[in-house]
């Protein structure tokens, strides 16, 4: 800080470019080694969850390039070692047709298997990352299952976050009947408890991305509407917002174009507080079997198969996936931070 | 505080029946037919149709509604679908077993993670401070499948020094065998998040004016954290514990799946995969009501702790 106050040509453009509440804390971002380093890592994340949705990488994860259970190895096969073969028997075939009943049908069979193409496929011995049980590359395998876990965490919190702000926003803004109502919606959220929620809308919604992205959104909410609607309901009074009224601004324009914007630091910072969160729940949901369906990947299902390969010692499986979810959760949730710190400097230092 | 009970009790009332409401048109509305669930894959149109008139599903809504209020307040849930136990005995024959693996968890994290926050807040900016935040942050981003997945694999499948997984009717032989592995796993992987908590709430009292004073008169650091920061530090460490005390009964549905321990967690994760829709609604409600409960009694409790909390 005091770097900041003795240099002068750090503090020039800092007056000039005072403009925005974001402009000021896109700047204090910047400053943030550590919010940015984690930033590029998760934007490396983006990229592939966007690159794998249109196909361009691990489009085939599920073909089978190696032989099932393949070891993970840089450096190829290892030699075959020789070994002691058996000698081939020596002798004439028996003719045995005489009394073969299929014998007569064989030429038949042959000709009609011609018809029919088949590819011997190769399959490789070892991959660089190894592969699963069914032969399929672990690495592809991670990269498809970060395009589900990603995808369903950001939806999912996109979700509750909309959910949230819009119920809080209505409770802090309108107050007596509409947010007593909500409170008692409120009330009755936070009494279950959070898992069985999220049980009992598993047990109605059934399987699927889209389940899971539902399921979690609907019991994911309450957090965010309690803070909104905090904000919300210090917002109202205020001047700017009763001057908007005065000029004949709406109850949506007020709650939507003069608080929201406001109140919006809170908001984004919930929204990535809850990707993370979600993307565990997801892990956790697919593992048990809630999440998503057979012929898709996530890092919950590379998990509960990873489960079963470790006791026969196969453990590629398990450090993929682990590994990509450990860096990139590791770097939201850096992100996150830092995200916190530049929108909310009072909060600076209280994690 | 005789009134103030019985204003809390009051308003438990709309959000319980809330809670009932919720249940009722989550399941009516978007669960499938029970019929068809019941009557499985071979049922005859007339079989369903049997069902449906013994369920009383062909009466009108508000009807349905009333017989489910009628089980609720007279604790006849009717049996399992899948089982055909009843459901109330289900849950008595199961909640043991989640507490006696939770009852443990809670109070080893606990008592563990006060020390280990009152350390790292003793040592707080410095690099080590630094490292262990970090270290947290990691830790924290692993999946918590995976360090069951592999501490069990290494403790007990390779190392062998607990059983894999198991149970028995002898809570003794249980706390001295199958429980502890998935105790440890458990604290050990939730008291990275706890130290980091109850670190925040050890640095927000160091902030405090009476802890510059205590300075000022020549305390050592030492005797300003274990006999002031600790003291007030417990108000919003209690707080937590009793945020996360109705938790216990729902248990750690994970622990119970990979150690089959026959708790409330894997029967609930059992019901889910049965679409055993009786179980699911009578827990979600039964743990409702004991985490009112549980809440109200912490509320209460507190007037112990902190003298300045006046109930009204």
């Amino acid at each position: 800080m005091s770097a900041v106050l003795e240099s002068p040509a750090v503090v020039a453009p800092a007056r000039a470019g005072s403009g925005s509440v974001w402009a000021a804390a896109a700047r204090r971002f910047r400053s943030d080694r550590v919010g940015m380093v984690s930033l590029a890592i998760v934007i490396v994340f983006l990229l592939i969850v966007v690159g794998a949705g249109l196909g361009i990488i691990a489009k085939d994860w599920q073909v089978e390039h190696a032989v099932p259970d393949a070891p993970p190895t840089f450096l190829g096969p290892a030699p075959q070692t020789e070994s002691i073969s058996v000698a081939a028997p020596s002798g004439p075939n028996v003719d045995i047709s005489a009394v073969d009943p299929l014998a007569p049908r064989y030429k038949e069979w042959d000709e009609a298997a011609k018809k029919y193409q088949t590819k011997a496929a190769t399959r490789a011995e070892t991959l660089p990352f190894g592969a699963d049980r069914l032969g399929r590359d672990v690495l592809a395998k991670a990269i498809k299952g970060a395009q589900v876990s990603i995808l369903v965490g950001v939806s999912a919190a996109l979700l509750a976050t909309a959910i949230g702000t819009l119920l809080g926003a209505l409770a802090g803004f309108f107050g007596g009947k509409v947010g007593d109502f909500l409170e008692w919606l409120y009330n009755v959220f936070t009494a279950i408890p959070g898992i069985l929620l999220i049980f009992a809308f598993a047990a109605v919604f059934g399987r699927g991305i889209g389940s899971v992205v539902l399921i979690l959104g609907l019991a994911g909410w309450p957090g965010i509407y309690r803070l909104v609607r905090a904000e919300f309901i210090k917002h109202v009074v205020r001047d700017y917002v009763r001057s908007a009224e005065a000029i004949g601004a709406g109850n949506v324009s007020r709650m939507f174009r003069h608080i929201l914007p406001n109140v919006s630091h809170v908001v984004l910072v919930q929204l990535s507080i809850h990707v993370v969160g979600f993307i565990k729940s997801e892990v956790i949901l697919s593992y048990l079997g809630l999440g998503v369906r057979v012929d898709q990947v996530s890092w919950g299902t590379m998990l509960a198969e990873a489960q079963s390969d470790l006791i026969l010692g196969h453990w590629w499986q398990l450090v993929a996936a682990t590994a990509m979810m450990a860096v990139f959760v590791t770097a939201f949730s850096l992100m996150t931070d830092a995200l916190r710190d530049a929108l909310d400097p009072k909060l600076r230092g209280l994690e | 505080m005789a009134a103030y009970l019985i204003r809390r009790l009051w308003q438990m009332v709309p959000t319980l029946f809330g809670v009932i409401l919720l249940v009722f048109l989550l399941f009516k509305g978007f669960g499938g037919d029970p019929a068809e669930i019941l009557g499985g894959l071979n049922a005859t149109q007339a079989q369903i149709e049997a069902i449906r008139q013994q369920l009383g599903l062909n009466e009108p809504i508000w009807v349905q509604f009333g017989i489910f209020l009628k089980q609720i307040v007279t604790f006849d849930w009717g049996r399992s679908w899948a089982t055909n136990e009843s459901v109330a005995h289900l849950f008595a024959t199961r909640l043991p077993a989640t507490l006696t693996v939770m009852i443990p968890i809670l109070i080893l994290d606990t008592l563990l993670s006060i020390p280990f926050a009152l350390g790292v807040a003793y040592v707080r900016g410095s690099l080590t401070d630094r490292s262990i935040m970090v270290l947290t942050t990691v830790a924290l981003s692993i999946s918590f499948l995976v360090y069951v997945i592999v501490g069990q694999y290494v403790f007990a499948f390779q190392l062998g020094l607990f059983p894999v997984q198991g149970w028995s009717d002898s809570v003794a032989t249980n706390l001295r065998q199958y429980v502890p592995l998935p105790v440890m796993l458990a604290v050990f992987v939730s008291l990275a998040p706890t130290t980091r908590l109850y670190r925040t709430f050890f640095l927000d009292e160091i902030g405090h004016d009476y802890v510059r004073t205590a300075r000022a008169k020549g305390l050592t650091e030492k005797t300003i954290l274990l006999k002031h920061v600790l003291r007030n530090a417990m108000i919003p460490i209690l707080t937590n514990v009793a945020v996360a005390l109705p938790g216990i009964f729902v248990g750690s549905f994970l622990i119970e799946v990979f150690f089959s321990i026959p708790g409330l967690g894997r029967e609930l994760l059992l019901a889910v995969n049965r679409s055993d829709y009786p179980v699911i609604q009578a827990f979600a409600i039964y743990l409702a009501v004991i985490t009112m409960v549980v809440n109200l009694t912490t509320d209460v409790l507190y007037t112990l702790v902190d003298p300045r909390v006046v109930l009204k």
